[in-house]
């Protein structure tokens, strides 16, 4: 069959070509601009190459040790925070109520922490830890367990973990929450049959159920705690010292705080890039698994 | 193996039923005997599944009894039962091989390794999916999936009887076939009570030796296939097996004549003690009723006749009243008038919709 051919269509996505063009294309383009000069103010730019890029993949010079630094402080953040918000999240997923006016009430409540700007959530734990006035901070110290967020690193971790916790996993909960909905009850019920004890429905029905929506929670939420600022700014400005400087902390430091525009936008194209590849690696992995490969017919 | 008996056996929904309507199944009693084949057969929503349910230990009954053999199994969970059932969509467990699947219900009842693999491979060879073994469940055909999850029933040897809630429904039409002629061998060949919810009446028929018809919550008739076709013990069984359905006509009954309207029949047998009060129908299926020429017969007249490959199938009207009724090959029609012949032994009188069983005549009775 042969397919019409009629050049208005472009006239159609022209639209939307403009848009990504102003929205995305042209930001990213300034940003790669940036990235190969170096500029004195006064709008004056030098031509430095891939120079910063260099200095940035290179940990022996300042700007390639402080993004590093930074770079493994993100990295093991987003581990804490997967490690402890998708198990949790299914786990309060599965003791949701499933039928009744005790659906829409949980739901309600659950949602409430993600309703609340990222900023105040930040001042809410800010004070809320604070060892002099917060309750839980006083709390702690009155206790007898030494608990100060500003001056220790451990516990100003500890601080930013459960507030991300605290904000976030009612998402995954939620997310959890819709797949265990679209099963059927036949599913549960050829497993009385079956004889499968609770553990077995988790592992067999549950879980390989909610497959699409776990992938969609781990990719949202290791992204999101990537790229978290406001709440650590907000709580901890980076600090102690630079014990919870996160990349885009130290970025925004850089940019707007050292006006160093070819640093910083060398800095946020390689972020940029480092949050793309996890992301393809996080995908390629869970989409993949359980699978069957077309070639291999040996038993499992 | 074990015979099931519902003893009063009743359910409601509702946690505080009041009258007959708060039940979704009304009382029934019933024995299910060992190895029969079973249809339940009835509209959506009837109570079919519910029954099923009660059988299979999924829902526990408001009211009565189940017994497997003596044993009283009311609330008993369904694990314990020694029950299988086939769910309307088919049931995989999808990260598990065909294998794995089937050898899932044996390995929860921790049998050892070699029984396992044993079972399951002559479950696979009679269900043939000895070929895809090893595939992964997911990927498999509607088919398929609703026969492994027929054989997750059929590995146990303890099962005492199989229940099926409409596993056809999803299957492309050419297989059904295949599959209901798979399960009618598995019955034959293995012995098993086996009992087959739907709504779908050749399937029932075909299926079952014993079919349990059920209308608004109740059992209406339990019979042979020839039985249910012969003599429907309600209005209902009469409109809900045949295609078309039975034709049922308010009348009037005296001695053993039917009065519909200004036309009379004649009956061959007598109905004296009708209840009163309650709605008298005459009730007579189209393959006994003939159309003759003009004259002959029953005046009736006649609004169009339907081609169905195998017969023609005359719509008329009867003293107002619409009826189907067979045209004979040779007979050619002139005008909308025409004539009925109604085979006598076929004509069945129903009170408020429930057979009335006639008198049969002494001089016919003496003959």
């Amino acid at each position: 069959m042969e397919k019409p051919l009629n050049n208005r269509a472009w006239l159609l996505v022209a639209p939307v070509f403009l848009i990504v063009a102003f929205s995305a294309i042209l930001p990213i383009m300034t940003v790669v601009n940036y990235s190969v000069q170096d500029t004195f103010g006064n709008n004056q730019f030098f031509w430095n190459g891939l120079g910063w890029f260099q200095e940035l993949l290179d940990p022996s010079t300042e700007l390639g040790g402080r993004f590093f630094d930074a770079l493994w402080r993100n990295l093991l953040f987003s581990a804490i925070i997967l490690a402890i918000e998708v198990p949790l999240g299914i786990l309060v997923a599965l003791s949701m109520p499933r039928e009744g006016w005790k659906v829409a009430a949980t739901l309600v409540i659950m949602a409430l922490p993600l309703l609340i700007p990222w900023n105040v959530v930040g001042t809410i734990w800010q004070v809320f830890a604070r060892a002099d006035i917060g309750l839980v901070g006083w709390g702690l110290n009155a206790l007898g367990i030494p608990y100060n967020y500003t001056g220790d690193p451990i516990a100003a971790w500890i601080t930013i973990v459960v507030m991300d916790v605290w904000h976030w996993t009612s998402l995954v909960a939620l997310l959890c929450y819709a797949g265990l909905k679209s099963i059927p009850d036949a599913y549960y019920q050829a497993a009385r049959i079956d004889g499968a004890s609770r553990w077995a429905i988790f592992t067999t029905i549950q879980l390989p159920k909610m497959k699409r929506v776990l992938l969609i929670a781990v990719l949202l939420r290791f992204m999101d705690s990537f790229m978290i600022y406001t709440e650590p700014f907000v709580l901890t400005g980076g600090g102690p010292g630079n014990a919870t400087t996160f990349l885009s902390i130290d970025l925004v430091k850089l940019a707007l705080g050292q006006f160093d525009l070819g640093k910083a936008a060398a800095m946020s194209l390689v972020y940029n890039l480092i949050v793309l590849a996890l992301c393809w690696v996080f995908y390629t992995v869970m989409t993949n698994t359980g699978t069957e490969r077309p070639d291999q017919g040996g038993a499992a | 193996m074990a015979s099931i008996t519902l003893d009063g056996l009743a359910h409601a929904y509702r946690p505080d039923p009041r009258g007959p309507q708060d039940y979704a199944l009304k009382e029934i009693n019933h024995v299910w005997r060992q190895g029969g084949a079973y249809a339940l057969l009835g509209p959506s929503g009837c109570g079919k599944t519910t029954l099923l349910n009660i059988i299979s230990g999924l829902v526990i009954p408001t009211k009565g009894r189940i017994l497997f053999n003596d044993r009283d199994v009311t609330h008993l969970p369904t694990e314990a039962r020694n029950i299988a059932q086939v769910f309307q969509f088919p049931v995989v467990y999808d990260t598990m091989s065909v294998r794995e699947n089937l050898a899932f219900p044996l390995k929860n009842r921790h049998l050892p390794r070699e029984a396992i693999a044993r079972r399951v491979e002559e479950i696979a060879h009679r269900l043939d999916l000895s070929a895809v073994l090893d595939r992964k469940a997911s990927n498999l055909t509607a088919d398929a999936k609703q026969k492994i999850s027929l054989g997750r029933g059929l590995v146990r040897s303890d099962v005492n009887a199989i229940l099926f809630d409409e596993p056809l429904t999803v299957i492309d039409p050419h297989l059904k076939w295949q599959l209901r002629s798979t399960l009618k061998e598995l019955h034959r060949a293995l012995d098993l009570t086996m009992i087959y919810v739907t709504h779908d009446q050749t399937e029932a028929l075909t299926f079952a030796d014993t079919v349990v018809v059920m209308h608004d919550g109740a059992v209406v008739q339990t019979g042979t296939p020839e039985e249910l076709f012969e003599r429907p013990a309600h209005t209902f069984v009469g409109h809900f097996i045949g295609s078309p359905g039975m034709n049922v006509l308010p009348a009037r009954v005296e001695g053993r004549t039917a009065h519909i309207g200004d036309v009379a029949i004649e009956l061959v047998r007598a109905y004296p003690s009708l209840p009163a009060g309650e709605r008298i129908e005459l009730g007579v299926r189209p393959e006994f009723a003939t159309l003759a020429g003009a004259g002959t017969g029953l005046p009736v007249k006649v609004r169009r006749i339907d081609d169905i490959g195998r017969a023609r199938i005359a719509r008329i009207e009867i003293a107002g009243h619409p009826a189907a009724a067979m045209v004979p090959d040779a007979l050619a029609l002139d005008g909308d008038t025409a004539g009925l012949r109604l085979d006598p032994r076929h004509v069945h009188i129903y009170a408020g919709g429930v057979l009335v069983e006639g008198e049969t005549a002494n001089r016919e009775g003496g003959a």
